[in-house]
């Protein structure tokens, strides 16, 4: 497993808040990497940074260093539209949009140029089944997205993430608005995206990091208390602090 | 912030109290049956094996609170190992109780013989796994490594006492051939002993990965 995203010395503040301190870590590529720690600890902030999704939050300053395969991403030669087609992201509560299943997932391709309707088709089709919710809605394309359920339209927003081909999937508490069956269904989907993408995602239930990560980051105040792979840090974390708060005498 | 789990800390206490009355009952067992193997006490042996029964509950206890700590609680980390091992370590209280009612059911064989010799490696062997019980269960809750890594050396001492009470029973037998029944029957009771000394070791491995996160090999 090669290194795919290589965080170094990473500080970010929030205004007079130093929300992130001196984070540094190598991300594989083609697993499973999950971020844990009580609210406030910076890990859906770190996430955000990966896509720069921080950059619209105003009084936010960075300072370290992003790589994405090796490239710097807070360059100035980076675009961030660029950025993010290759960095998808995934939201606590589903948001498609309030068009028809079809239209959610062409919706990036379109807005990258692509107009024919064969390799439109294709994708929809190709993205659908990747975020396995093709067969639940193949013969009510043009049907609302909102008419879904709220576990289907979470796989329908990650079917709209990977249409644009991206190499990096983010997920942020992607499970934690969903019901238990609709929360296995997004995790074993992510067992079968992770041999074709690099997911990282951060999650409240430490369980869900537990089943379905390879390594597992724990955050304190904003800083990485330990990294480790799952099955590792689950069973015998190096950090009192990582036992504490797994075993639930914490945080 | 601490936060405690009342509920999960008192079942986990629970666990350690039911181990803990466990390994008295089996230190117990193994001193009275050698006791009553010195003196032929067929009485008392048959009441150390109906006795066996109710390690056997503890031991069932154990195993249903231990599912469902894990299933209603579930537990990582030391927490988690804290079960396992729970498990583990009733399971060799179990079969020490079994080797204490071998002892008791080889009495019972012996039932109107007198002892072909007195007893005294034996009896010192008894002593050893008695005080190696002790130390291991000690080692337990007290979570304390060095006594389980000390406990686990008297198991070269059982050995060495094993090995010596075989040679003897074999020069008996030699000389006089009419002790060789009673005097194969005390040598299972060595080795009863010194299988009792191996699950006491057992412990003691499972204390330091209780401790440690990692399984050490105590008996080499």
């Amino acid at each position: 497993m090669g290194t795919l995203i290589d965080i170094g010395k990473l500080h970010l503040y929030y205004g007079a808040f130093h929300a992130l301190k001196n984070v540094s870590m190598d991300i594989p590529e083609k697993a499973i990497t999950a971020f844990i720690g009580p609210s406030g600890c910076g890990k859906s902030t770190l996430l955000r940074t990966l896509n720069r999704m921080n950059d619209m939050i105003p009084g936010t300053r960075i300072e370290g260093r992003i790589a994405v395969g090796g490239t710097d991403i807070y360059s100035k030669e980076v675009d961030v539209e660029t950025l993010r087609k290759k960095v998808g992201m995934v939201f606590q509560q589903p948001n498609p949009f309030p068009k028809s299943i079809y239209d959610n997932v062409a919706y990036g391709p379109r807005l990258h140029g692509i107009r024919s309707k064969g390799q439109l088709d294709e994708i929809v089709e190709t993205s659908l089944r990747s975020a396995v919710l093709w067969d639940e809605v193949k013969d009510h394309l043009k049907r609302s997205a909102l008419s879904l359920s709220g576990g289907q339209q979470q796989r329908l927003c990650i079917a709209r993430a990977l249409a644009v081909n991206p190499d990096i999937l983010l997920m942020d508490e992607a499970t934690s608005a969903l019901d238990p069956i609709s929360t296995l269904k997004i995790e074993e989907l992510a067992q079968e995206l992770k041999d074709r993408y690099t997911i990282v995602m951060v999650t409240h239930n430490m369980h869900q990091a537990a089943r379905v990560s390879n390594q597992t980051v724990f955050f304190l105040n904003g800083e990485v208390v330990e990294y480790s792979d799952t099955e590792k840090l689950f069973s015998n974390p190096r950090d009192q602090r990582t036992e504490d708060y797994i075993s639930g005498r914490f945080g | 912030m601490m936060t405690t789990r009342k509920e999960f800390d008192l079942g986990l206490d629970e666990l350690n109290a039911l181990i803990v009355q466990m390994g008295k009952r089996v230190e117990r067992a193994v001193g009275d049956s050698m006791l009553a193997l010195q003196s032929v006490d067929v009485e008392e042996a048959r009441r150390l094996i109906a006795e066996d029964k109710e390690l056997n509950a503890i031991e069932e206890k154990i195993s249903e609170l231990g599912a469902s700590l894990i299933a209603r609680q579930q537990p990582v980390a030391k927490d988690l190992r804290r079960i396992l091992v729970a498990f583990k370590i009733a399971s060799d209280l179990e079969r020490m109780g079994d080797l204490s009612v071998d002892i008791a059911k080889v009495v019972v064989r012996l039932e109107g013989q007198t002892l072909i010799k007195p007893l005294i490696d034996l009896p010192r062997m008894a002593d050893i796994v008695k005080l190696m019980t002790y130390e291991s269960i000690q080692a337990f809750v007290l979570e304390d490594t060095e006594l389980a890594y000390k406990m686990a050396k008297d198991d070269d001492v059982v050995d060495a006492l094993y090995a010596q009470i075989i040679r003897e029973l074999f020069a008996i037998m030699m000389e006089n051939p009419k002790t060789i029944s009673q005097a194969n029957l005390l040598s299972f009771v060595g080795r009863y002993i010194e299988r009792f000394a191996d699950h006491a070791t057992n412990i003691g491995e499972s204390v330091v990965y209780l401790v440690t996160g990692t399984r050490p090999d105590l008996n080499s």
